[in-house]
């Protein structure tokens, strides 16, 4: 096959707890959807308290690098406030009560035909959708295919769902591999690239199988290695073409745009169906689940609802993430809803503590064979014990991509990436710094 | 049904972790050394098993003594003053005295490691410093080598009568040894009591690389640099295979090969790095055995090298993810 990319590691996949869990709805009596769901500016809410909405209404919209949010649920708007958010601080949230009728929105129209539609519309219709990449980033998904124009020859559609414990993708590709393919069709309309690729972990047998029967003949199916980080663009990018994304490039730097394989699903609803996006597929699991499952969850549904659907927890939960194990976002509330990058909800048991109190490095020199972006992680740590902005800045902190590799591996449990986190705001804060300096000048 | 969290702890991604921790890498060369120790057992009588048991339980008090006294958390669970306790002894010879062991675990680990920082902060290997200490008192280290199969007593060795040849004394003086290659690989020959059975080191390096605590690239640029030279400047007008064979198999390299320069404080984190101080190491371990006064060089060859890491460690630095000249870019297109 085609090149491998650098590093990586193999972590336990948990997969088997949730995978045969088919996808089912769930219905929360209120949602919290954020404003913020996505890189790039907030939405402007565009609805007040007491307001009656229906499904897919669009409740936020703004300008520059932002898409709207639509109403996930019918009924009424009890609350635009802040409200804890998945990413750990308080953000502008529109709470509203499920009237449980889930009235449809009366600007949704089904369409038959997408064929003469063109790029631009259907760029635009991606952009009212409110569509995002839904793999965990959330980089706004049609500004990403309208600066890739051109300047793509190869379309990456990812499957890979390389994460330890989340399977909403797999189901996803088990369930609706029609839909998938119908979005990659629009996409590869759109953007005209030589080459179209989907790749998918080999361990998902099912879901591969499930895929090559929708997928038509031009575009080609990948069985990729089962290896984390597989599914972070720059890897899969390395791994499907062999070019690697220069540093702080974007991948149409080398030619390719990726898509998740939900956001192409997200991209079918919306020509095909007139949907926006307002409901995703989350896996809630981990040991702590009663009972792990995939649920189609309105955006915004509060985690104690999911958890609830789940069975509730078997134990006293240690963590709870937003997302899987290597890149999660560890949550201190139950209240925050569910957003549009949103995979899954693990929750650890106490059994899953393997903290260390005062981890030393042995220098087994593990973390610089596993790093996929080639750094050296145990003497960018060492750099940031010492505030050493300078040999940060020449190990290369900033194209850390965060993956948790380095961290995984390393023996003595020293906590890399969170030092790396620190490295790069120190650094940033220090460019700024230069910048005002200069400025003043 | 319970959907209650009232004690969520908040940390840094990721919150996965190996389960090969440093205690488990360090017991895992405990384990490695285990099929030396049994044959240092079998060769030379239990006084090898009670002078190792000593030796690691003079390490770790050491090590639990000096941060205790100096305030500092305790590190004796991870494993790694037992296996320098381990190392200790089967660098030594089976007579040594127990006080000698025990200063040798003294200077081992409160000067060669605690004074530096204690784990991972170390220059040079400690067990081999403390082998190269043990030479101020060479008529115990060198002068009295035990022919295998002497037993000895476990409480008060006496060692009139007991100096045997070691096939490294040979080689010193261009002779192939007495001994067969058979002997040799089994350890049927006198020297320090982990070293003398080849059989028994390889097995516990395979276990190693087995279980990934060691990658092959340091023992096989260093014994692959010995045996290259060792068949390119043959000695005495010996056969140049047979010469490499007992260079290979006599006195510490393979236990320096693969026990001491794959030492992770000590040795080179880059791949580059790791196989220029391997051949480094293959390299000087041949000079002192051809022109030094010792007739090993294993250890003087590794102490060496071990001051050049920081270097080695430069010269492997990766290449920058993104530098390189595209296939084909959407750029030119």
């Amino acid at each position: 096959m085609a090149p491998f990319f650098f590093g990586g590691v193999h972590p336990r996949g948990y997969k088997e707890l949730s995978c045969e869990a088919p996808i089912l709805p769930i219905k929360p009596k209120i949602v919290s959807i954020a404003m913020s769901q996505h890189i790039g500016r907030p939405c402007a809410p565009l609805v007040s308290v007491g307001d009656i909405v229906t499904v897919g209404q669009k409740i936020g919209d703004g300008d520059g690098l932002c898409v709207p949010v639509h109403a996930s649920v019918s009924g009424k708007v009890i609350a635009v406030e802040p409200r804890p958010t998945p990413s750990g601080t308080e953000g502008l949230c529109v709470v509203i009560e499920n009237d449980m009728q889930d009235t449809l929105c009366p600007d949704i129209h089904k369409r038959d035909s997408v064929a003469e539609l063109t790029p631009e519309e259907l760029t635009a219709i991606i952009r009212e959708a409110g569509i995002t990449g839904m793999g965990g980033a959330g980089f706004p998904t049609s500004v990403k295919i309208s600066s890739g124009m051109g300047k793509v020859d190869t379309v990456i559609v990812n499957g890979a769902e390389c994460e330890p414990y989340i399977t909403s993708d797999d189901r996803l590709m088990r369930e609706a591999p029609e839909k998938i393919a119908g979005g990659i069709r629009i996409i590869q309309k759109i953007l005209q690239p030589e080459r179209t690729a989907l790749g998918i972990e080999k361990n998902k047998g099912k879901a591969i199988a499930s895929m090559r029967a929708a997928l038509p003949e031009d575009m080609e199916l990948l069985e990729l290695r089962v290896r984390y980080p597989q599914g972070a663009e720059k890897q899969l990018i390395q791994t499907v073409t062999g070019r690697q994304v220069p540093p702080g490039g974007l991948p149409a730097a080398v030619g390719c745009a990726v898509f998740n394989v939900a956001t192409c699903k997200a991209v079918y609803d919306a020509v095909y169906e007139g949907m926006p996006l307002v409901r995703r597929a989350v896996t809630v699991t981990g040991k702590a689940i009663a009972r792990p499952s995939n649920f189609l969850a309105p955006i915004g549904t509060p985690y104690a609802d999911l958890i609830e659907a789940a069975g509730g927890f078997a134990c006293e939960p240690y963590k709870i993430l937003c997302g899987g194990p290597m890149m999660g976002i560890a949550q201190h509330s139950l209240d925050c809803g569910t957003i549009k990058g949103n995979n899954a909800l693990t929750c650890f048991a106490q059994e899953d503590n393997h903290e260390v109190e005062t981890p030393h490095c042995i220098r087994c020199g593990k973390c610089v064979g596993v790093c996929p972006m080639r750094l050296m992680p145990l003497q960018l740590n060492k750099a940031v014990q010492r505030s050493d902005l300078a040999a940060l800045d020449k190990g290369n902190v900033m194209d850390c991509i965060e993956c948790g590799s380095c961290a995984y591996i390393c023996p003595a449990g020293i906590p890399l990436v969170q030092s790396f986190r620190t490295a790069k705001k120190l650094l940033r804060d220090e460019q700024a710094k230069q910048k005002a300096k200069e400025a003043v000048k | 049904m319970n959907i209650e969290a009232t004690h969520l702890t908040v940390s840094s991604s990721p919150h996965a972790h190996t389960k090969n921790t440093t205690a488990v890498i360090m017991r895992d060369v405990c384990i490695a050394l285990l099929p030396a120790l049994i044959a240092a057992i079998y060769f030379f009588g239990w006084r090898a098993l009670t002078l190792t048991m000593v030796s690691v339980a003079g390490c770790v008090f050491f090590e639990w003594g000096y941060r205790r006294l100096m305030k500092k958390d305790c590190t004796v669970g991870d494993f790694s003053a037992v296996v320098t306790g381990m190392l200790i002894a089967l660098v030594c010879p089976v007579s040594l005295p127990y006080w000698t062991i025990l200063i040798a675990d003294l200077f081992a680990i409160v000067l060669v490691k605690q004074l530096f920082g204690g784990i991972g902060m170390n220059i040079v290997n400690p067990a081999l410093a403390a082998r190269a200490f043990l030479f101020s008192w060479p008529s115990l280290m060198s002068g009295s080598w035990v022919a295998p199969g002497t037993r000895i007593s476990v409480f008060s060795p006496s060692l009139d009568g007991l100096t045997a040849a070691t096939p490294l004394g040979s080689l010193a003086e261009n002779a192939l040894p007495p001994e067969s290659l058979l002997d040799l690989f089994l350890g049927r020959v006198g020297g320090s009591m982990g070293e003398v059975s080849a059989a028994a080191l390889l097995l516990g390096g395979a276990y190693l690389l087995i279980r990934k605590v060691i990658s092959p690239r340091i023992p096989l640029a260093y014994l692959g640099t010995v045996a290259v030279l060792a068949v390119l400047f043959p000695r005495g007008g010996n056969d140049c295979f047979d010469w490499m064979l007992y260079q290979l198999l006599s006195g510490g390299v393979l236990i320096g090969a693969i026990f001491m320069a794959t030492d992770y404080a000590t040795s080179p984190v880059t791949y580059a790095g790791q196989i220029v101080y391997g051949v480094g190491c293959g390299v000087l371990t041949i000079l002192f055995r051809y022109f030094g006064s010792y007739v090993e060089g294993v250890t003087y060859a590794i102490l060496i090298m071990n001051c050049c890491v920081g270097f080695f460690d430069k010269l492997g630095i990766p290449r920058r993810f993104g530098l390189v000249k595209q296939k084909k870019g959407g750029a030119e297109k």
